[in-house]
């Protein structure tokens, strides 16, 4: 998987909606790349001379977070006038501008420009309410974890003709990109299903995307960045994760993009809780299992978290974090551990030959674990009563793998799902004990291990039920890898 | 999991179908004399356990198994591996960032992380420490999450997947003080993976004659814990071949706590932890080699009509100098490393080749010599005013203590000078103030009621206890107090054993009227300890001792003697008084204590109310 691979093919898809007019003659993805670039820079670089027609740069620099200023620093008084008709939203803070400081610096307009475009940077550091930053598009949350980069956006629906027509090219590109495809590249995917619709954040009606592709291509993603010019438009993405802080020099030097760096627990948190309350398109977000370990009678049932607190919450991503949460600002992350979603996929590779999360997981569906793993009545013939073991528990994961004989008799699916059932219960016996040590009974499992994975759900469910006796619950949710990627969309928009 | 009795080619789970093959080894040849063993049969491996009345010891054998073989290959592997070519560490998903979020960026975000992402090819010793880690983080982290949940601040780790690597028990040490945050601890044990097995084998003896008999280490027997790593020592690995053996001799009477230890739970007999105190154990190690020789020429004395004395001394002299050796090397090698455990070592190294009293003549000698000078001693010591009497008592209590084979000083002098008289040990005590010196509230508190019963551990033969033991013991039987006079059960050095101390009862009592009423009043008793060291382990005494504490209510504890009150003792806590007097009769520990040669420990303490 190469990095360039989603960058490639991303571009193209770039090029057919941000240069409408040459999509057609468009080549192939690769050799076009310096041809293509031309233009777009120079119409990138076009937008933010001062020089160029007032509403396309106004909307540029207005568009401008702090760190960017280069191209709002001659932008005039005459061009915020004409936004100020334009965006009633942004008149009231020019309303107040008006009161309070502007005797002082008529005539110096560019000042206020500067000065505003420092104000807005401070409002990250401090929930300054001015309505109007809420308006920048394009509204992104990014979360850069060790395996996928979660992308949340958010689509307005609610554009007015006017804003339609000062839309600048290169974000209404971006808008059509997003949300007309649902793959980017070979490795780019919006999970479709997941999206919200009709969402109102801050005043905006819209459709909240989810996009995930590999932390691998995020060297990609910087290029094409840059190729496509995202610091004129919105120079400050909102990031969480490792990633954020690995890849925060490149996005500077190569995409002249300032992340800004959140804290990934933070996120989190923020983001179940929100996405929580907002719901699934009117189904609920969160669920359980009812007979998880009977295949017939075992449903998905949905489960409604209007207590919440406290709560375990299990983020298993490539690692796994556990954190207590016992109210909105106040949580502890408990534990850790390296045996996460990383750990089974690598595993899988090295054990099945397998590529991808999928595949691993659909070779798991097909195997028995039990052919791999030394159960208890595999060492006492039946169940080990005194202790309340049954026959069928797992006294030795992979035990059964020190036999040669039965290590030629194993498929790789057996060794796809030992590997599951493995990390699953490892993940499980953690969270119980963190349960207990806690003294907390909702359990929710969240992160990308459990998309598409039921098989971990399900035991997850069964085995807390189990082990518990019944006092823990398993909770799930339907954007379970996602949070923290809208915790940061949402620290961008100041939603607390 | 265990079976007791069962043979050795049984098996219950269908995953062992194999029969075991037993290797032509000694240790399985003494399993045709072997009057009852267990078997372990465990997921992997089988365990067996064995006693063999003919020698009186149990030894316990692995089984032989092919796979095991690879486990040591496996973590041969493992131990030149690189775990970060396979892990993702925290500095891989964060950069170099790590370091402004104070997080570690060695951290493994993610075990086999990387395998996934990358088309590289990863080597076995890379995967294989990979893999190890992995599970021993893993194994910590659960345990410290059951400990945390039932307030426990130790672990202690069992079971055949350790093995003594360094490797294994390094990574769960370290994940254990990860996930505490170095608030639990983690301890491993030398037969790690026998404990079933010996288990077994300790449940169907008991069913004969429950709690009749104590089990006790015989290091001289004993294997010492594997060579600490693959690499260092490949050899000694393979020449000690597949089996660890843990000896075990059988004391035929049950061992108990004292009855007045203040928390017999907490109590730990040794003074000086010599594993953790690497100058201490480089000293002791040396004296105990330069003590070797002399050791070896009295045992050889001790036997002049044996025609291969000389040769078996030979072979206890090889025996006990790679054992000292083994210990320089791996200092845990047989658990803690105390002074105690060398002593003792000592003592069953001699018994191992058949030197079971190697002072037995000397001790007649000096207790002969001893018994001459009693009633001169009593005389002179009844002229005395009370208050002169008590120190005189006291100073005799020392001066006999000094009398010592045990301590190379001592025994240099006494080879070269046997004329070497109790007036003269006087002389060579420190005068006051003592090192440690709680004379005067002795002092005091002789002046108050007497005791009710005192116990008293008598340490040397011959002055020691005729002229140092026996004139105090007089004198408090004077005072109304009742004594129990404890004496080792079995020989050790000069030490005086219960049947000698009976004798020199009996011969005193023919002397001294006091004695002889009390002897016969039943105000004077004499017990063994259980013991046949010349240390003391308060939490392993002779059950009758124990019930005899009890029915007398005894509350003063006299405990006499280096090897009783400092190498072990110092610090015991009870619940009564006590008194714990010593000669340090060996340069380095006097200067290490901040004293001289003959510098005396006069510790009396009351336990707080």
């Amino acid at each position: 998987m190469g990095a360039g691979r989603l960058g490639a093919p991303m571009e193209r898809h770039w090029g057919v909606a941000a240069t409408s007019a040459s999509s057609g003659r468009e080549p192939a993805p690769g050799g076009a790349d310096g041809r293509r670039r031309e233009p777009l820079r120079r119409r990138a670089n076009s937008a933010s001379a001062p020089a160029v027609g007032a509403s396309a740069s106004a909307e540029g620099v207005r568009r401008d977070r702090p760190g960017s200023y280069s191209g709002a620093t001659s932008a005039s008084r005459q061009r915020v006038e004409s936004l100020r008709k334009k965006r009633p939203h942004v008149q009231e803070v020019w309303e107040l501008w008006d009161h309070s400081a502007s005797w002082q610096c008529r005539g110096m307009s560019w000042i206020f420009e500067e000065l505003l475009l420092a104000l807005t940077s401070l409002s990250f550091l401090f929930p300054l309410r001015l309505p109007m930053l809420k308006s920048f598009f394009p509204w992104f949350g990014l979360d850069i974890g060790g395996t996928l980069v979660k992308l949340v956006y958010f689509e307005p629906k609610d554009i007015t003709a006017e804003e339609e027509e000062e839309e600048v090219e290169s974000l209404k590109s971006i808008r059509k990109y997003l949300t007309s495809n649902v793959a980017y590249g070979s490795t780019g995917i919006r999970d479709v299903h997941l999206e919200l619709k009709d969402l109102t954040l801050c005043g905006r009606k819209g459709n909240l995307h989810f996009i995930r592709f590999p932390t691998h291509d995020m060297p990609a993603f910087i290029q094409m960045g840059r190729d496509k010019n995202f610091s004129s438009l919105h120079t400050v993405f909102c990031a969480t994760g490792g990633g954020a802080y690995k890849f925060e020099q490149d996005f500077l030097t190569i995409g002249d993009l300032q992340l800004c760096k959140l804290d990934e627990l933070d996120c989190l948190i923020k983001g179940i809780l929100y996405i929580d309350s907002v719901g699934f398109n009117g189904r609920s977000q969160c669920y359980y299992f009812e007979n998880p370990a009977d295949s017939e009678k075992c449903q998905k049932l949905p489960f409604d978290l209007r207590n919440p607190y406290p709560l375990l919450l299990v983020n298993i991503g490539s690692g796994v974090s556990i954190l207590a949460v016992y109210s909105k600002d106040n949580y502890k992350r408990v534990t850790g551990t390296s045996l996460g979603g990383g750990t089974f996929f690598g595993l899988c590779c090295l054990l099945t030959g397998c590529t991808t999360f999928e595949e691993a997981l659909e070779m798991a569906s097909r195997g028995d674990s039990t052919k791999v793993d030394k159960l208890v009545r595999d060492i006492y013939g039946g169940d080990y009563e005194r202790f309340g073991l049954p026959g069928w528990a797992v006294a030795s994961s992979f035990g059964n793998m020190m036999s040669k004989e039965k290590r030629e008799a194993v498929s790789k699916e057996d060794l796809a799902r030992a590997t599951l059932i493995t990390i699953t219960n490892n993940i499980g016996s953690i969270a119980r004990m963190c349960a207990l040590n806690e003294n907390i009974n909702q359990v929710v499992f969240v992160g990308n291990f459990l998309r598409i994975n039921t098989i971990a759900m399900r035991l997850l469910a069964y085995a807390l039920d189990y082990w518990s006796k019944g006092q823990l619950k398993a909770l799930f949710s339907e954007h379970e890898g996602y949070f923290g990627a809208v915790g940061a969309l949402l620290e961008l928009l100041k939603i607390p | 999991m265990a079976e007791c009795g069962a043979s050795g080619s049984g098996s219950s789970g269908d995953s062992l179908d194999k029969s075991i093959t037993l290797p032509p080894d000694e240790i399985f040849r003494n399993l045709e004399n072997a009057k009852r063993f267990a078997i372990d049969i465990g997921g992997s491996l089988t365990k067996l356990a064995y006693y063999s009345t003919v020698q009186h010891k149990v030894a316990k054998v692995r089984s032989f198994d092919h796979s095991d073989k690879k486990f040591d290959e496996l973590l041969h592997l493992a131990s030149r591996g690189q775990h970060a070519n396979v892990d993702t560490l925290v500095q891989d998903i964060y950069g170099g960032a790590h370091q402004t979020l104070g997080l570690s960026g060695n951290l493994i975000a993610s075990s086999f992380g990387k395998s996934a992402t990358a088309d590289t090819e990863f080597s076995k010793e890379d995967l294989a420490k990979s893999l190890l880690h992995m599970i021993s983080n893993d194994i910590g982290q659960l345990a410290c999450l059951y400990a945390k949940l039932h307030c426990l601040d130790r672990v202690y780790f069992g079971g055949f997947f350790i093995r003594g690597h360094p490797v294994t028990m390094r990574t769960i040490t370290y994940s254990i003080n990860f996930f505490s945050k170095g608030e639990v601890q983690a301890l491993f044990l030398r037969h790690e993976g026998y404990l079933g097995a010996i288990g077994a084998f300790l449940k169907g003896a008991e069913q004969d004659n429950p709690n009749q008999y104590s089990w006790e280490e015989n290091y001289a027997g004993s294997s010492g814990l594997m060579s600490s790593s693959p690499e260092l020592c490949p050899t000694q690995r393979a020449r000690s071949g597949a089996f660890d053996l843990l000896e075990m001799d059988r004391l035929e009477r049950p061992l108990v706590n004292l009855p007045l230890l203040l928390d017999p739970s907490s109590y730990v007999p040794d003074t000086v932890d010599l594993t953790d105190d690497a100058l201490a154990r480089k000293y002791w190690l040396t004296c105990f080699e330069e003590a070797l020789d002399g050791v070896v020429k009295r045992a050889v004395a001790s036997q002049p009509g044996s025609v291969d004395a000389a040769e078996r001394a030979e072979k206890f002299r090889q025996k006990y100098w790679n054992k000292l050796q083994t210990l320089r090397h791996q200092p845990f090698a047989y658990g803690a490393l105390t002074v105690r455990s060398l002593l003792d070592t000592r003592e069953h190294c001699l018994n191992e080749f058949n030197f079971p009293d190697p002072y037995s003549k000397v001790k007649q000698k000096d207790n002969g010599v001893a018994l001459k000078c009693f009633q001169r001693v009593i005389h002179s010591l009844d002229a005395l005013g009370w208050e002169e009497r008590q120190l005189a008592l006291v100073k005799g209590l020392l001066a006999g203590n000094v009398f010592d084979w045990g301590a190379k000083a001592v025994s240099d002098v006494l080879e070269s000078d046997p004329q070497f008289g109790f007036e003269e040990a006087k002389r060579k005590l420190q005068e006051r103030p003592w090192l440690v010196d709680s004379y005067s509230k002795w002092l005091q508190r002789l002046k108050g009621p007497p005791h009710k019963c005192a116990l008293i551990f008598a340490d040397n033969s011959g002055v020691d206890v005729i002229l140092g033991v026996f004139p105090f013991v007089r004198e408090l039987l004077s005072r109304g107090t009742e004594v129990i006079l404890a004496c080792n059960s079995g020989p050790a050095l000069n030490d005086v054993t219960y049947s000698e101390s009976l004798i020199v009862a009996e011969r005193i009592a023919a002397m001294d009227p006091v004695v002889r009423a009390a002897l016969r009043e039943g105000r004077l008793l004499l017990v063994q300890t259980g013991s046949s060291s010349p240390c003391l382990d308060l939490s392993r005494l002779d059950e009758g001792l124990a019930v005899l504490v009890r029915e007398r209510g005894a509350d003063l504890v006299v405990i006499e003697g280096m090897g009783r009150a400092v190498h072990t003792n110092y610090h015991a806590a009870l619940r009564c008084e006590s008194l714990k007097l010593a000669v340090i009769k060996n340069s380095w520990l006097a200067e290490r204590l901040g004293g001289r040669l003959f510098s005396v420990i006069f510790k009396y303490e009351v336990p707080a109310e």
